[in-house]
């Protein structure tokens, strides 16, 4: 992938379930090297483009290139450069930490020693070195949630999706998860992340798009949205450019 | 390395995966070799002496207990393959499988690995239920070539089970739905020449029986063991277990290519 090939572009995706149109002509690039947070309403479809983008669903129109690479005819391809952080939990519950990701190195054809020095990094990275050996099944939710995410990592991806990575964490471990992901960013990993916080797209964002029936209505800096809408906070942004307020689970 | 490579790789991970689970549930293997030893003992010492004198040629408890200990060795065997199908629906209904579908992996890691840990599990099982059916005096003929057979057939037959299995659990939809829809594997045993020959059955039920799958396998294990010549048995056995491998083979790759967890 060469500088100026955008890490995500996705071109009228469109997506159906049946009679119900959940993507309707979405268009959306993110540069390399940058975070992008697509944010919305329940059902607005952000899981949808998430796993379109990830190769776990076909799209029924439109085109999607992640790393440079077509979601439908590379998907391996694909598959090398990304990790993906799903809404739901994505755990082997009867192994213990150390082994789940010891699994994640071992699929991603790491040599012993590279394999045990990432897991001992995640580990400690994640604040899980105490609760390796333990199976996951034990972990409480956040403790989980982070388990998830360094899974994610072990294979050192160049895009991540991350869906709602910060739900259900506490204060702490939402701030922790933050740092993580500046620091993957300055590293050069380019970031898709759906949230439902606002304050989360401001403080991480480079660019925020609202997704809201099927397609993007606006799209821009946190700053760039603030003074378009003529609101201070993101919530305000959204009311303004949707005409009905984000469901915010603060 | 080669795609041939990385796939036999990602298999044996996903191998080392599913014996950890196995070896995590000891309660699940304790109770898959409980019950062939519960039809040994129930076989052999409640029915055994009348059932020995049944035979062709008569006999009494251990002549029997000679006839229905290859039979149980094979009801092991769908004992294991039964808890596959716990398993696999297990997989495909939770969450991790969405992971391994974003991975670059072989998919078919995930199923072949799950496979590869049944049949040493099996090998488990048999071993634990030929161990106690020669400590009640169970003393098979085979030489070196009915020994090999004997373990040849036994591991066609788990293979075969063991696919049709993980069909079965990822057809279900749901680990309540996978534990029972297999359970017709105990079943046909009963309707097999595993417990009596089948010219001692009914003419309808005789039929059924001598036209089963279960039947020419049972036979040719007998054979085996005891040191004969298992004959077109061997060739029918064979057959059933290399069929009903390819289809379900074919099946559960379908059906894998579908699976979506959430
Ligand atoms: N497999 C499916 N079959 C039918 N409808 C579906 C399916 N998956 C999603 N949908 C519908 O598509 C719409 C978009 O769902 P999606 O999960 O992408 O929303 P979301 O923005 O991620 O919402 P949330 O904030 O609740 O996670 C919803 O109305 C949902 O009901
Ligand atoms: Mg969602």
């Amino acid at each position: 992938m060469n500088l100026t090939t955008p890490a995500i572009e996705v071109a009228a995706l469109r997506k159906a379930y049946g009679d119900q149109v959940v993507l309707d002509g979405l268009d959306l690039t993110v540069p390399a090297g940058t975070v992008y947070a697509l944010l919305g309403p329940n059902g607005a479809g952000k899981t949808t483009t998430v796993n379109i983008c990830s190769t776990l669903l076909a799209p029924d129109a439109g085109t999607v290139a992640v790393a440079g690479h077509d979601v439908r005819t590379r998907s391996d391809a694909v598959r090398r450069s990304i990790g993906l952080t799903g809404q739901f939990s994505a755990i082997d519950e009867l192994l213990t930490g150390r082994e789940n990701l010891r699994l994640m190195a071992d699929l991603a054809h790491l040599s012993r020693p590279d394999a045990r020095a990432r897991v001992d990094e995640q580990l400690a990275r994640f604040g899980l070195t105490e609760a390796a050996d333990r199976r996951a099944a034990t972990y409480s939710g956040g403790m989980k949630r982070r388990l998830d995410l360094a899974m994610t990592l072990v294979s050192r991806p160049q895009v991540i999706f991350l869906d709602e990575p910060t739900t259900g964490l506490d204060p702490r471990s939402r701030r922790d998860l933050w740092q993580i992901v500046r620091e993957l960013v300055a590293d050069g990993v380019t970031i898709l992340l759906t949230t439902q916080y606002l304050e989360e797209a401001d403080q991480l964002a480079h660019t925020v798009g609202l997704l809201d029936g099927g397609r993007l209505v606006a799209e821009g800096t946190p700053a760039e949205l603030k003074a378009q809408s003529g609101g201070e906070t993101l919530d305000d942004v959204f009311l303004a450019l949707t005409g009905h307020a984000a469901e915010v689970v603060r | 390395m080669t795609t041939l490579a990385y796939a036999v790789r990602d298999s044996r991970t996903m191998l080392r995966r599913n014996l950890k689970h196995m070896l995590r549930y000891p309660s699940l293997t304790i109770m898959l070799i409980a019950q062939p030893v519960l039809f040994l003992l129930l076989f052999v010492y409640v029915f055994g002496g009348t059932m020995g004198a049944g035979l062709p040629g008569g006999g009494g408890r251990d002549a029997y207990l000679g006839y229905v200990a290859p039979a149980i060795l094979v009801i092991t065997v769908s004992s294991v393959a039964l808890s596959i199908a716990i398993y696999a629906a297990k997989d495909a209904t939770e969450g991790i499988i969405d992971r391994f579908r974003t991975m670059p992996i072989a998919r078919s890691s995930v199923l072949t690995g799950l496979v590869a840990a049944a049949v040493v599990q099996t090998a488990f099982a048999v071993t634990v239920v030929l161990g106690l059916a020669l400590a009640l005096g169970y003393r098979p003929d085979a030489g070196v070539p009915g020994w090999l057979g004997a373990i040849g057939i036994l591991t066609l037959l788990a293979i075969a089970l063991t696919w049709l299995c993980v069909a079965l659990g990822l057809a279900a939809g749901s680990v309540e739905t996978a534990s029972n829809t297999p359970m017709f594997l105990m079943i046909m045993p009963f309707l097999s020449s595993a417990f009596v020959p089948t010219d001692s059955m009914s003419t309808g039920l005789a039929w059924v029986a001598e036209h089963q799958p279960f039947t020419p396998v049972i036979d040719t294990l007998r054979a085996f063991l005891d040191g004969r010549d298992p004959g077109s048995d061997a060739v029918w056995a064979i057959g059933w277990c290399l069929l009903v491998t390819v289809l379900c083979f074919a099946w559960s790759r379908r059906l894998f290519s579908k699976v979506r967890a959430g």
